[in-house]
């Protein structure tokens, strides 16, 4: 039986004028049969779903959540302003209690893109979660924040920007990265030495299926979510774990997805990947629609849905099993690692190699963090991209201590400018944002 | 990717038909054809007339319109339990003396499909559905009758599961022991392929039965609508029958051979014998002749608002470039959503016969009527009571009037004078934040390109226009709302003369797949084979010519269609990186209007 009936919000943007390229994945035609589907069901009649126009994200919304080089406005279109903006609505709507819960079902997706950006990379300029979750902390002062990710393909971008802030929840589930894009996302990624256990990845093989993805479910994702207790949970919606995926190899169901909505209950969720637009997305579509706003969507099947077909092996389930016990097993240990870590540095530097596969742009990275038993702790990045483009950031974090704001302060006065394209100063606490 | 993006109004609404006219000159209607149009002198020596007949809940008004004017005007009183009678009472008077063979043609609106639903006077109807998969069955309300069989179409318009023969037999069957003889066939995406509502219809075919087939009655999607469109359709087909069959003996009697149309939920007119495969088309004919009507008063060009104040509702509609808006899904009847295309209008409970009271020292207006003002006879005091009260309208007894409201004048403290002054302020602002909220619902319709979004084409209302009992109220509202007002002349008949002076209109919604090579057009039952490289253009093209057919077959002068695309969109559709094809989808219609006065 449906549970209670919840009043939902749709922000619905296919942007049937903007393509990444003309055969991309990402172009006009992805969001066109969900549309169909959607208008054929009558979803948009039901007195508790409504839908809301996007608003459009503003540069000083993306700056809150990225580094843009050289700026937000260089490494967006209107196409991202618009895509980020109706997740900016979804929260809105929810968090004026306008609607219970929220889904933004618009394109582009973000999750791929991480705090610098130089340019595209996973089909992802900017992060529509991250901005969305910065707008949420900025305006409703909102402090801790959930983000489940179900798209198939490591949620790197939002890991990376929410890499050393405790308050945020990062929990990916996604395709083994020994298998697929971008190749990450493994059990011991746990977050940065001041957020360890705020960043959990569950890799899954290839060809797991319902049964599968509820089981870390319910062990993992749950489980942690009653501990972490956040006050909002998102849901990082892609669609790609779908057996009909073309470019991913699961053997997730619309059902399997409408469920996992029902079980997570987000307050918000958005879009991201999902590439199967005729097989899969307009079914998984109505699933989550129904699921989020309570209603029957025992009737929502694939035409093509057999379940003998794509269900999982038992070397699968043998595998998650002994996965979800490694994860629990460090989640519980959290607390203790931070000392072994860290041991007596003052400051943690993390060296990343970074490749924008939809710009062709490769980033090497230097991250160095203080160790702070008061706040997130001040990050400062030192960039240089193969497009000639080198910079230096500092970001102080929400609820920044006094010493690290001290130090981030000092360290921006002293930079030496003439080594750089640009130097950022990032304050979340204090919403300001500077270059030079 | 290919898509003109000037030819996309709206995606799923007709709301702005004719929104980005001002840009793009390609959809410039003939605005010049309905300049003056009853000033416009006439070359033809032969006189034209029109004869115009609405039969509204309180009276039946006639018109009779000669060469664009108004020549003679009738109203009486309307017998709700025989229409027929009122219609022909009014009918006689008017064409009393005239000379008939002026009579070129008679338009009809009438509440005859309305009442029916809303007193419940239909028909038994089953519905024979094929749900595919989806929202659960348990959702959608198709009458007790219902019976839900195999087989289903998807959004592409393939067939994904077969319809099943013995349970087809099974249900007729039913049908037969039951003897239901409406029947209504839907299936989700019929749209889309229409040949399953068709297999149906043949397999359950018997002489007693009738069939309303989803697909011919919209090309929008919305299955649950689409199931309570057919469903009204085929349980007002009797009743509907034979009021027509009424209308053409009594026509055929008294004047001969005359073309008669009725009016349509979208202020349009079609022959009355074409109105029998679709009645459900003609519920809210009586709305939408209001509309009609102040289109052919008030000779509305620009963007406008235009509020009809009775005694228990205030009607808002609104108009784009003169234009009036239609409803963006279909209109709701009796609380059931419809596919139905229709005038846009919002009601609220705010009129001259509201009841007036105060609770905790607020001024409340409606949305309850409790018999009419109380200078008139009635108990509770009204806005009409008010406005007498000013000096306002000179109506009944002004001295009920001040004993009604005294009390309430008393409970806020007021002198009567002042407590009436109030009570109209009141009233003026609750119809004032109607119009905002309209208004900002209008424009901020969610879209679904990057090009509407940014572009952000508004409605901004010039004036406002207001007929009805109180339109005195009409400065008032008009110094709320921030842009001048005018009360059109002849109000009082503007309904018949509405739909006198309607044009025939109609709307074909077009989806072509080159990679299955087959067009289709719902409205029509057409699937046509088309070409690999057929196009967005070749799709308008063809799509014109089918429109221009349908609305000559329904009675439009062929001589005067303007037709306008109000969506156009091609689709690459890419599989495993190839393009293998295009969705091309557009919708063309002929927009609510007048006709020309250059034409006969």
């Amino acid at each position: 039986m449906p549970p209670k009936e919840k009043k939902t919000g749709l922000i619905f943007f296919p942007a049937f004028d903007w393509a990444i390229s003309e055969t991309h994945p990402e172009r006009e035609e992805r969001l066109l049969y969900t549309q169909d589907q959607v208008l054929e069901e009558g979803l948009l009649d039901f007195a508790n779903i409504k839908e809301f126009k996007p608003g459009i994200a503003t540069y000083a919304d993306i700056n809150r959540a990225h580094i843009c080089v050289p700026d937000a406005q260089s490494l967006t279109t209107p196409s991202h302003l618009i895509s980020a903006g109706g997740a900016i609505t979804a929260a809105k709507k929810v968090l004026t209690g306008v609607v219970d819960n929220a889904f933004a079902l618009v394109r582009p997706p973000g999750h791929h893109a991480m705090l610098v950006a130089h340019g595209a990379r996973g089909f992802c300029n900017i992060n529509i979660e991250a901005v969305m979750v910065e707008y949420i902390r900025h305006t409703y002062g909102i402090k801790r924040i959930a983000i489940v990710d179900t798209d198939c393909h490591h949620g790197d971008g939002t890991q990376d920007i929410y890499w050393n802030d405790p308050d945020v929840l990062c929990i990916s589930l996604h395709q083994d990265g020994r298998t697929l894009y971008p190749g990450t996302g493994f059990i011991d990624d746990f977050g940065g030495p001041n957020a360890l256990g705020a960043t959990i990845n569950i890799p899954l093989p290839p060809h797991t299926s319902d049964e599968g993805f509820l089981y870390v479910l319910d062990r993992v994702v749950l489980p942690i979510l009653d501990e972490f207790k956040p006050e909002i949970i998102i849901n990082s919606a892609g669609q790609d774990n779908h057996y009909s995926d073309p470019i991913t190899d699961m053997r997730f169901s619309a059902q399997g997805y409408a469920l996992l909505n029902e079980k997570l209950a987000p307050h918000i969720a958005v879009l991201e990947g999902g590439y199967s637009i005729e097989k899969a997305l307009p079914y998984v579509n109505v699933g989550i629609i129904l699921a989020m706003a309570g209603l029957d969507y025992s009737h929502v099947r694939e035409p093509d849905y057999d379940f003998e077909q794509i269900r999982q092996s038992a070397d699968i389930t043998r595998i998650i099993e002994n996965e979800v016990q490694n994860i629990l097993s460090l989640w519980k240990r959290r607390g203790k690692l931070k000392a072994q870590i860290t041991g007596a540095s003052s400051y943690i530097r993390r060296e990343k190699n970074i490749y924008y596969d939809t710009d062709n742009i490769t980033e090497k990275q230097t991250e160095s963090v203080r160790v702070c038993n008061d706040c997130g702790g001040l990050v400062m990045i030192d960039s240089a991209a193969d497009t000639g483009k080198k910079i230096f950031a500092v970001i102080l974090p929400n609820q920044c201590c006094p010493q690290c704001r001290k130090d981030g302060e000092t360290f921006f006065g002293r930079v030496n400018s003439s080594l750089y394209n640009h130097v950022y100063f990032q304050d979340r606490e204090k919403d300001i944002f500077i270059v030079k | 990717m290919h898509i003109l993006l000037s030819q996309i109004f709206t995606v799923f609404g007709v709301l702005y038909p004719t929104f980005e006219r001002k840009d793009y000159a390609f959809f410039l209607p003939c605005q010049d054809k309905f300049k003056n149009i009853y000033k416009q002198k006439i070359k033809q020596k032969a006189i034209l007339m029109i004869l115009g007949i609405d039969v509204g809940g309180t009276h039946t008004d006639a018109v009779l319109v000669e060469n664009f004017e108004l020549k003679k005007k009738v109203k009486v009183p309307t017998d709700n339990a025989n229409i027929m009678s009122s219609l022909l009472s009014a009918a006689q008077k008017i064409i009393a003396g005239e000379n008939i063979n002026n009579i070129k043609r008679i338009v009809l609106s009438t509440t005859i499909s309305t009442n029916a639903i809303i007193q419940n006077k239909i028909d038994r109807v089953a519905m024979v559905l094929l749900s595919g998969p989806g929202l659960a069955p348990s959702t959608l309300s198709p009458g007790r009758d219902a019976f839900f069989i195999s087989g289903y179409i998807n959004h592409r318009g393939v067939e994904v599961q077969p319809v099943n023969n013995d349970e087809i037999g099974q249900v007729s069957h039913n049908l037969q022991r039951e003897n239901i003889r409406q029947i209504g066939i839907v299936g989700k995406f019929s749209t889309r392929n229409p040949q399953q509502e068709i297999d149906v219809a043949h397999i359950l075919e018997n002489d007693q039965r009738q069939f309303s087939l989803g697909h011919r009655l919209s090309g929008r999607l919305n299955f649950p609508r689409r199931i309570a469109t057919t469903y009204l359709n085929a349980a007002i087909n009797n009743i509907y029958g034979n009021f027509i069959y009424e209308v053409k003996k009594f026509v055929c009697q008294v004047a001969g051979d005359i073309p008669v149309y009725i009016l349509k939920a979208d202020g349009g007119t079609i022959l009355i014998d074409q109105s029998l495969s679709c009645p459900v088309q003609t519920i809210h004919s009586g709305p939408a002749a209001s509309i009609m009507g102040l289109l052919a008063t008030a000779r509305i060009k620009e963007d406008a608002v235009a509020l009809d104040i009775g005694g228990t509702t205030t009607d808002i509609s609104v108009f784009a470039a003169g234009d009036p808006l239609l409803e963006p899904n279909g209109i709701t009847i009796h609380e059931q959503k419809t596919l139905i295309r229709g005038l846009y209008t919002k009601s609220i409970g705010v009129g001259g016969d509201s009841s007036v009271c105060i609770e905790n020292g607020e001024i409340c207006i409606g949305p309850q009527r409790r018999g009419p003002a109380a200078a008139l006879g009635g108990e509770i005091p009204t806005p009409t009571d008010a406005m007498i009260i000013l000096d306002i309208t000179a109506l009944g007894s002004k001295q009920k009037a001040m004993d009604a409201i005294a009390p309430l004048a008393r409970d806020i403290n007021l002198d009567i004078v002042s407590a009436a002054r109030a009570i109209l302020d009141r009233t003026v602002a609750i119809i004032a934040a109607n119009v905002k909220q309209v208004m900002d619902e209008i424009n901020n319709k969610p879209v679904y390109t990057i090009h509407e979004l940014l572009e952000g084409k508004t409605i901004n209302p010039e004036k406002l226009y207001v007929v009805g009992g109180p339109a005195a109220l009409a400065p008032d509202i008009a110094k709320l709302l921030g842009y001048p007002y005018k009360i059109p002349e002849h109000y009082e008949v503007a309904n018949a003369l509405g739909a006198a002076l309607a044009r025939t209109t109609a709307e074909i919604t077009i989806l072509a797949d080159t990679e299955k090579r087959e067009l289709i057009i719902s409205e029509e039952g057409t699937v046509m084979k088309i070409s690999r490289d057929f196009t967005l253009e070749d799709a308008i093209s063809a799509g014109k010519k089918a429109l221009r057919k349908r609305a000559a077959k329904m009675g439009a002068d062929p001589t005067d269609i303007v037709m306008e695309v109000t969506e156009a969109q091609e689709f690459n559709m890419i599989r495993d990186f190839y393009k293998t094809g295009k969705n091309i989808r557009a919708k063309i219609q002929i927009k609510p209007g007048l006709i020309s006065a250059k034409k006969t």
